[in-house]
């Protein structure tokens, strides 16, 4: 029975004992303990949340930046099939505008060529005009200086013609 | 429920403890009988007499006679002195208070039960108590019964002591915390954290929901009380091997002040559950007292289960070692020695489980008593 019953004085020490170390251990070890964990869980949480947040911008900055540099290479692509159109453009518009313009220069050179010709003509007209004139007064001229010549034609010509 | 699985592991070590020590006490008289039959009368009045509590007069006829269940009682019981070694041990201070007022004297001018101390009264150690005797040296029996002996025996020195490491520990664990403010642990505070986790994630969080941080400095501290002096009896030398948590004035005390925090905290719905539990009114006559009877049963089951794990321990470890005294033999020894090793690495894993179980199941209650309306049914 010994072994089982209680002794004031161990109840008496013991019940000292337990609030003494519930008094100090309560107010300088569990409080500071307890608050020091629950800060560094909260901190590592919250770095871990704000690693998964810088992912996830990185992530989203990696996007960004993948669909600026498709975007740039799209305004690039777009850029160079404009530019390309437009020189296509310009040549295209060069080689009608030279082609208008040469065909004008030809229309215009026909003309002259043809207005060239055509003085020539008329200058040569007149100069075989003039000649023709000069070579008929020669020969006419010629042909009046003998006059029993003239006068024989003449006769000729009379014998034929018959009155009537 | 979680802590079935705990309920299952004390079960068993509580089974396989008293199984082996059933085992080894039989066997041991068993043999006693055998080897020493010249001696076996002598060994059956020894334990008679130490059955009857009068181990220590029957003792002084035979010194030579090696007497276990007294070496053992006298191990697991309180003493006013502490034992060193050979007959080297501290005196202790012990404190009475009498009648005729209060006495403070070492416990050295007994002389080791031996002499009288005359102060106010005359003072004798009889059968490990404190008497007040007359001056022929008869037991004043109306006397005795009225000194409230308050004594630093060995098991408050031990418990004292376990409250200073206990003190020196924890402060200097959370000045680490102030010093590593946000940093990782290092040294004794990363040994105490994942203890001081274990506490409040698998003990109070599961049992006492989002309400846990109340009693975190309770549990906690009953927690590391217990564990430290489960571990300080283990210290088969000075300064420990007192069986302090082992004794049923230490575990009351802690059931105690367990079965206060309990209903000091109990809810409407905890309360209500005992005056008014959800049975058909005719039953109330037997389900009230029941529930009554409930409300103690929680913290004497604390108080027994402690008490009764940690002195099996004991008991059984020192039948092991008195085996080699039985049998007078050394060769003895090399079984009993690893046995008692075994054992003793077992009991390392009970303190833990022990100071474990009464901790959760403090919580378990408090959580039971706490409890919101409606949660209940």
């Amino acid at each position: 029975m010994e072994l089982v019953t209680p002794s004031i004085g161990l109840v008496f020490w013991t019940t000292v004992s337990f609030l003494i170390l519930i008094f100090v251990l309560g107010k300088f070890a569990w409080k500071p303990i307890m608050k020091a964990l629950d800060d560094r869980e909260r901190s590592i949480e919250d770095a871990l949340s704000a690693a998964e947040k810088a992912k996830e911008e990185l992530t989203r900055l990696n996007n960004e930046s993948e669909q600026l540099l498709k975007e740039a290479r799209a305004e690039r692509d777009k850029i160079l099939k404009d530019a390309k159109d437009i020189k296509d453009a310009t040549i295209a518009d060069a080689k009608n505008l030279a082609k208008v313009e040469g065909e004008k220069m030809i229309t215009k050179a026909k003309e002259e060529i043809n207005n060239q010709k055509m003085a020539a003509l008329a200058e040569v007209k007149n100069q075989v005009a003039g000649l023709s004139l000069e070579i008929a007064e020669k020969v006419l001229k010629h042909q009046l200086e003998d006059k029993s010549k003239q006068e024989s034609l003449v006769n000729d010509l009379l014998k034929d013609v018959k009155l009537n | 429920m979680r802590n079935n699985r705990f309920f299952v592991v004390n079960r068993h070590a509580f089974v396989l403890i008293f199984a082996l020590f059933s085992f080894v006490s039989i066997n041991a008289f068993a043999n006693t009988e055998n080897v020493h039959s010249d001696s076996t009368q002598a060994q059956v009045n020894h334990t008679d007499s130490a059955a009857h509590g009068n181990a220590h007069a029957a003792g002084h006829g035979e010194e030579e006679k090696f007497n276990p269940s007294e070496l053992i009682l006298e191990h697991i019981a309180d003493s006013y002195d502490w034992h060193l070694w050979g007959h080297t041990s501290i005196h202790l201070p012990v404190i009475l208070y009498t009648d005729k007022g209060l006495e403070v004297f070492s416990s050295g001018k007994f002389n080791h039960g031996h002499d009288v101390y005359a102060g106010k009264n005359n003072y004798k150690i009889e059968h490990n108590h404190i008497v007040i005797v007359d001056a022929a040296g008869n037991v004043d029996e109306a006397a005795s019964k009225k000194v409230l002996d308050f004594s630093i025996t060995k098991n408050v020195a031990s418990l004292l002591l376990s409250v200073t490491l206990l003190i020196i520990i924890f402060l200097s664990v959370a000045s680490a915390y102030r010093k590593t403010e946000g940093k990782a642990p290092k040294g004794f505070q990363s040994m105490i954290e994942p203890v001081i986790i274990f506490v409040r994630d698998e003990v109070a969080k599961p049992n006492l929901g989002y309400k846990y941080g109340k009693f975190m400095p309770f549990l906690l501290t009953i927690f590391f009380f217990i564990w430290m002096n489960n571990m300080l009896g283990l210290v088969p030398f000075f300064p420990g091997g007192a069986n302090v948590s082992g004794n049923i004035a230490f575990t009351m005390v802690l059931a105690v002040i367990t079965f206060i925090v309990i209903n000091l905290n109990g809810s409407k719905a905890y309360w209500g559950h005992i005056f008014k539990p959800h049975v058909p009114l005719w039953m109330y006559p037997l389900m009230i007292p029941v529930e009554i009877v409930g409300i103690f049963t929680k913290p004497i089951a604390l108080m027994i289960r402690l008490f009764a794990n940690i002195t099996a321990g004991h008991i059984l470890i020192l039948s092991l070692i008195s085996l080699i005294f039985i049998f007078k033999s050394a060769l003895v020894a090399t079984v009993a020695v690893p046995f008692a090793v075994f054992i003793s690495v077992i009991e390392l894993l009970v303190a833990f489980l022990q100071a474990f179980i009464f901790t959760m199941l403090a919580a378990l209650f408090i959580g039971m008593a706490i409890e919101e309306p409606h949660a209940d049914h």
